[in-house]
């Protein structure tokens, strides 16, 4: 579609070939791991072609396109309805004849839909909720490790704002580090439920170096990092926190416990659009970014890390890293690029161009009458083999 | 009346120049939160920059949105790629519906409230009366909403907790999903008007005119509800009319907390999202309708005081 902002996720394709009705050739401009994970996300989402033609850019108001259910409705913010799509080739694995998705930002709100019975399923669920719903007969819970990421990204060379400590100096960020216990912070924030990680990628993807784990926290370490650095104490940070709630807490934890080693952390929390618009000016020191995450590892990282790179805001640059991300782009291989992104870590955990804090999960709460919830990680929910008894 | 309604149409170009410009201010690029995780690619930047017009001048985009609106064309949602009037069509009758519900309310609670507490001044009727008026006007709504729906949803399951049914289409379902909702909304209100109706009572009841009603032995009852409440109540409309305009607005925090898909969550997520023709369309017709509610009080005034009718 020309005015999909996915293109550039496919823009390794060079031409697409008929080999016969049901096969097609992708030729690619260069070797391009990622491509089939990228298939497998929106930018791989199968359009009907006519409908695609005769819709243009108002396609998103009546998407024709391929699965179990077709779209029927949608009304703005509100609610989109679907309804079981008769022809599709699985269909006996199709349970439900209708489902509504209805948006509610709130999650006291959509708990309290579940509770009452006005929602079958609710995602996202805020940790704090899950004992609550554990404890209701009526209720049960999923979870799962999602593909993304939680990181303070550190302003190096993005204009006059990184010529502070943090940003000129390895052992600021290292002694900023040592000072993190990332454990008590998920769960004073998140009831313990999320995992602590010092990776791009989650624990449970083949791209995850099993090696490199997060450190535990050490004051000392912190101090004489910031010692052998020769700044002056107490080291002025500020950090840039999009305005959610929960975001805003671990903020405050980490403003505690850097506090105790040195730092002196002020938060700017900001309205989220205006923080993104913020860090891509370089109007930023460290900021506290959220990444969805993508399921091939090259998404999560050579956007961020590579010289120049798209969403490299804290314009870091390494050119051993560069040729580490180039070369496992290169490589199909799972094992093989995993090995690459082993010699990667210790150079990234070095420099620290970004502190990963933790990966997240997505917590769903249903009624004990829905059956046959699978939760994917990547957060898309699949309505093959669902069923709802009455 | 004519002077009133030529006013109107300065005031509305000014506030559609403020809007307009008072958006540009805002941090926040349209083109990078349209954009997404997409953001950091500076072809679909340039894109979308092309695409909204974000790349001309700052008076050629006004100039540009203004000459549509002039034309009946509001632009369509950079963002849900709607026509922004169809969606102001479909948002404006369910916050209508809410803004009117809570002012029943308020009006329901607060007049008679108000007027009891003038009456029965310095009783334990007026002393309740102040209470519960002063609860009213500090309990935050999203709190007291959402309180509401642990309660009568969640534990005594009366009525749906959140969502929204149109009248037309089940009107039993309708009021259901919007009565908590406006009771919320018309809470606040309640406890403005019933203090504004006390005091303007008490300054009634203590005029000639009702004296005079008392000395020709009228009974108490039709002193005070036509000859003290009939003058009492200009004030009343003042304030009513300027609150009409706040229910409007007020009615965020209540739509979000109730997931009513309503005029306020709609120019919510639209400020959010920096969806530039949404905010101007939703802004220039609240500011119709607060313009049009100030003169229906000018029109109110004349018929509840017969003093302002040649004025």
């Amino acid at each position: 579609m020309k005015t999909s902002f996915r293109r550039p996720e496919i823009g390794s394709i060079e031409k697409v070939e008929v080999v016969d009705p049901l096969t097609i050739k992708l030729l690619l401009k260069e070797p391009f791991s990622p491509l089939l994970a990228q298939l497998t996300d929106r930018a791989g989402m199968m359009l009907a072609p006519k409908a695609t033609e005769a819709a243009g850019d108002k396609f998103g108001l009546h998407p024709v396109c391929a699965g179990p259910y077709k779209f029927a409705e949608r009304i703005q913010q509100d609610r989109i309805v679907v309804e079981k799509f008769a022809d599709y080739w699985n269909k006996a694995n199709v349970f439900i004849d209708k489902i509504t998705y209805l948006p509610i930002v709130d999650s006291t709100v959509r708990l309290a839909n579940l509770r009452s019975g006005g929602l079958d399923l609710i995602e996202r669920v805020a940790p704090s909720d899950m004992a609550a719903i554990k404890s209701d007969g009526k209720l049960a819970t999923t979870r799962i490790t999602e593909l993304g990421y939680q990181g303070i990204t550190i302003n190096l060379g993005n204009g006059p704002r990184a010529q502070k400590p943090l940003g000129q100096d390895s052992r600021v960020r290292r002694a900023f580090e040592a000072a993190l216990d990332r454990q008590a912070m998920v769960d004073v924030v998140y009831a313990g439920l999320f995992t602590p990680s010092v990776q791009a990628v989650p624990q449970t993807s083949p791209f995850y170096v099993p090696d490199v784990k997060p450190p535990g926290r050490d004051l000392a370490k912190a101090k004489a990092l910031l010692k052998e650095a020769g700044v002056t104490l107490p080291v002025q940070v500020t950090l840039t926190v999009p305005n959610n709630p929960d975001i805003r807490q671990m903020a405050e934890v980490i403003q505690a416990m850097t506090g105790e080693a040195g730092f002196d952390v002020k938060l700017n929390v900001m309205e989220f659009a205006s923080s993104l618009d913020a860090e891509t000016r370089g109007d930023f020191e460290a900021y506290m970014l959220q990444w969805s995450g993508r399921v091939d590892a090259d998404g999560n990282m050579t956007q961020f890390f590579r010289t120049g790179a798209s969403n490299n805001h804290q314009k870091y640059s390494n050119p051993a890293v560069d040729a580490l991300l180039d070369r496992a782009r290169a490589t199909s291989e799972v094992a093989e690029r995993r090995s690459i992104y082993a010699q990667m870590w210790p150079l990234l955990r070095q420099d620290l161009p970004i502190i990963y804090l933790y990966s997240q999960k997505n917590l769903a709460g249903m009624s004990i009458r829905v059956g046959g919830f699978r939760p994917v990680p990547d957060g898309m929910i699949r309505l093959q083999g669902l069923t709802l008894t009455p | 009346l004519k002077s009133r309604l030529l006013q109107v149409l300065p005031t509305l170009l000014l506030v559609s120049i403020l809007v307009f410009s008072l958006q540009q201010l805002m941090p926040g690029d349209p083109a990078t939160i349209l954009a997404g995780e997409e953001r950091g690619d500076p072809v679909v930047l340039q894109q979308i920059r092309n695409e909204l017009w974000l790349d001309r001048s700052i008076p050629v985009q006004y100039l540009h949105w203004i000459g549509n609106v002039l034309r009946g064309d509001f632009g369509t949602s950079w963002r849900i790629r709607q026509p922004v009037l169809q969606l102001i069509l479909t948002k404006l009758p369910v916050t209508l519906q809410l803004g009117g519900m809570a002012f029943v309310f308020a009006m329901l609670i607060g007049v008679p409230a108000g007027i009891l507490a003038a009456v029965k001044r310095d009783t334990v009727w007026d002393h309740i009366a102040n209470g519960v008026g002063l609860a009213g006007l500090s309990t935050p709504n999203f709190w007291l909403g959402i309180m509401l729906i642990l309660l009568v949803s969640v534990n005594l399951g009366w009525l749906p907790p959140s969502g929204y049914v149109p009248l037309g289409e089940d009107w039993r379902m309708s009021l259901a999903t919007t009565i908590m909702p406006a009771f919320v909304l018309g809470n606040a209100i309640a406890a403005i008007l019933m203090r504004h109706t006390r005091s303007a009572m008490l300054t009634a009841m203590s005029e000639d005119y009702v004296r005079t009603a008392r000395a020709k032995g009228l009974p108490e009852r039709r002193v005070v509800l036509v000859h003290a409440l009939r003058n009492a109540l200009v004030p009343v409309i003042t304030l009513g009319a300027l609150e009409l305009g706040t229910l409007l607005s007020g009615a965020v925090l209540t739509e979000q907390v109730f997931s009513v898909p309503g005029f306020g969550k709609l120019v919510v997520d639209a400020v959010f999202n920096r969806d530039y023709p949404v905010v101007q369309g939703v802004v220039l017709v609240t500011a119709t309708l607060y313009v049009g509610l100030n003169v229906l009080a000018d029109l109110l005034y004349r018929a509840v005081n017969p003093r302002l009718r040649g004025a």
